[in-house]
């Protein structure tokens, strides 16, 4: 566990970077935390994504894995890796500021 | 009135509740229908073994209606789709049944073709897997023509059937390549997309920790996008490449396709989304689902189908005394883990607890959880015949409860 600040605001991360409380987490943090996820460029699809992972959680209390994600989404899994080169479940989750995809299970 | 209970399959799951049920309702106050696409009911545990040894494929399968109590009803029929709000079941020829109460045990289905190359030149020859019963039957035909080379052991995608199978079956193989005297000329990589050889933390470290001393290479968070067949490798996602002479892949997997086709009932890989604790479906009040069909937290396996009847019985039984379920499943989990060698070792866990060192189901004179060991792997042995005569019938086994044991855990 780690307290660090996106946007100004404090959040608590577990060890593997994921939100613990998504509650603390608001869209104005997306670029910090793109950033810290290692990419340099957010276009409106990685936008699209972010929300839709966000969506989901909030509405089924879990983020999908990727091939949820991609069925759900209609973003292809090779495109989904092209946005998000180094696992698109789980980096959409740390910059959609919810807890690690339990896809894997 | 007499009510109608609906059970859609009929494997482990579909069949003890099913067994459970008609002896808690008199037959005059319910019915029981089992509705299944075959009468081949396979004891999936068994495939592990099949690639290696020579147990015989038939000694895998019996009838499934042999495995129902009088007064309930098996339909052999394939099935279009379920209608939650008319109550009713659509049949492939188009006749319909309706239910008061429906029971989804449809299990898991397997998508290799939903892996680009996985069914091209060279599936079921130097493409292999043991997850049904045809492929476990091709892959003991590869292996033994194997000599020698790079063996890989392959996770599509999660979630899949029983996720310690392929780890037992690359320690198998260890095992299987030493009797034969090759494995000094077999190369042996074990392939994830997790990032770890396990999906739970403490027992994911003492996995890797077989590997390791088993000297069989792990490749994590490995996406598989496409496998060359010909050219003999897996390709990920994100552009690397595992090399392979004889490749052993779990496809991925999804739930049955009727539940594709009926509005409102499944998730976007046809699992039937329910309550974790009730197994009450999210589509409809009077739905339940147990099994590998059910999307809930925890491994799909038998163990957890059966642990999940104890609730579905008791639930369905409140349902239509028009009463809410109240019988709450926690997650309860339990695997024995083929170490080779002749030993296994065991996990157990639910929703809230990790797998943990210490002894099943009693304290003191149980089986070792966590740790190899010969009587383990005897367990294991031993479970066909109690499968078969005691938990599809629907009775007690002797200290297996559904809910998970605390005592005798070690770490709390």
């Amino acid at each position: 566990m780690a307290t660090t600040t996106y946007a100004g605001r404090p959040v608590t991360l577990d060890d593997e970077g994921f939100f613990t409380d998504p509650g603390q987490w608001s869209e104005d943090m997306i670029p910090e935390l793109a950033a810290s996820a290692g990419l340099d460029r957010l276009t409106d699809r990685h936008r699209e994504v972010i929300a839709f992972v966000r969506a989901r959680y909030t509405a089924q209390g879990a983020a999908p894995a990727v091939r949820a994600l991609s069925k759900s989404s209609g973003v292809p899994v090779k495109e989904l890796y092209q946005l998000f080169p180094k696992g698109p479940a789980k980096t959409a989750a740390r910059i959609a500021g919810v807890p690690k995809p339990r896809g894997c299970i | 009135m007499r009510k109608r209970i609906v059970i859609l399959g009929a494997g482990t799951g579909g069949t003890l509740v099913a067994n459970r049920l008609r002896r808690l309702h008199p037959e005059d106050s319910a019915e029981i229908v089992v509705i299944d696409q075959d009468d081949e009911h396979v004891y999936q545990p068994g495939l592990l073994f099949l690639p290696f040894g020579p147990a015989e494929a038939g000694d895998l399968v019996r009838s499934r209606h042999g495995r129902l109590r009088r007064g309930v009803e098996f339909r052999q029929a394939p099935i279009d789709r379920v209608e939650t709000g008319a109550q009713r079941v659509v049949l492939g020829d188009g006749r319909t049944v309706g239910y008061d109460v429906l029971v989804i045990a449809t299990g898991a289905v397997l998508l290799p073709e939903e892996t680009e190359g996985l069914t091209g030149p060279g599936w079921g020859e130097k493409v292999c897997t043991f997850y049904d019963l045809q492929g476990a039957l091709a892959l003991r035909a590869a292996l033994a023509r194997f000599a020698g080379g790079r063996l890989v052991v392959a996770v599509v995608d999660m979630p899949i059937k029983c996720p310690v199978a392929p780890l037992e079956f690359a320690f198998l193989a260890d095992w299987h390549l030493r009797r034969r005297g090759l494995r000094e000329r077999v190369e042996l990589t074990y392939v994830t997309p997790l990032d770890a050889a396990f999906t739970r933390p403490v027992a994911a470290g003492a996995l890797a920790g077989l590997l390791a001393d088993k000297g069989v290479g792990l490749v994590t968070e490995f996406g598989t996008a496409a496998v060359d067949g010909p050219g003999g490798r897996l390709v990920s996602y994100d552009e690397r490449e595992v090399g392979f002479d004889l490749a052993v892949v779990v496809p991925a997997h999804g739930g049955a396709a009727y539940v594709g086709r009926s509005p409102g009932l499944g998730d976007e890989l046809n699992f039937v989304p329910v309550d974790r604790h009730t197994l009450q479906a999210a589509a409809a009040p009077d739905v339940f689902a147990l099994g590998d069909a059910a999307g809930v937290p925890t491994s799909k396996a038998g163990s957890v189908a059966h642990f999940e009847g104890a609730a579905v019985v008791e639930n369905v039984t409140r349902v239509l005394a028009g009463r809410p379920p109240a019988a709450r499943f926690d997650g309860h989990a339990n695997c024995f883990v083929e170490t080779g060698h002749g030993k296994a070792l065991l996990l157990d866990f639910n929703y809230d607890t990790e797998p943990l060192p210490g002894r099943y189901p009693w304290a003191a004179a149980g089986l070792p959880l966590l740790k190899q060991s010969r009587l383990n792997h005897l367990g294991k042995r031993a479970f066909p015949w109690l499968y078969w005569h005691a938990l599809l019938p629907g009775r007690d086994l002797p200290g297996i409860g559904a809910d998970m044991p605390v005592h005798g855990k070690k770490g709390r």
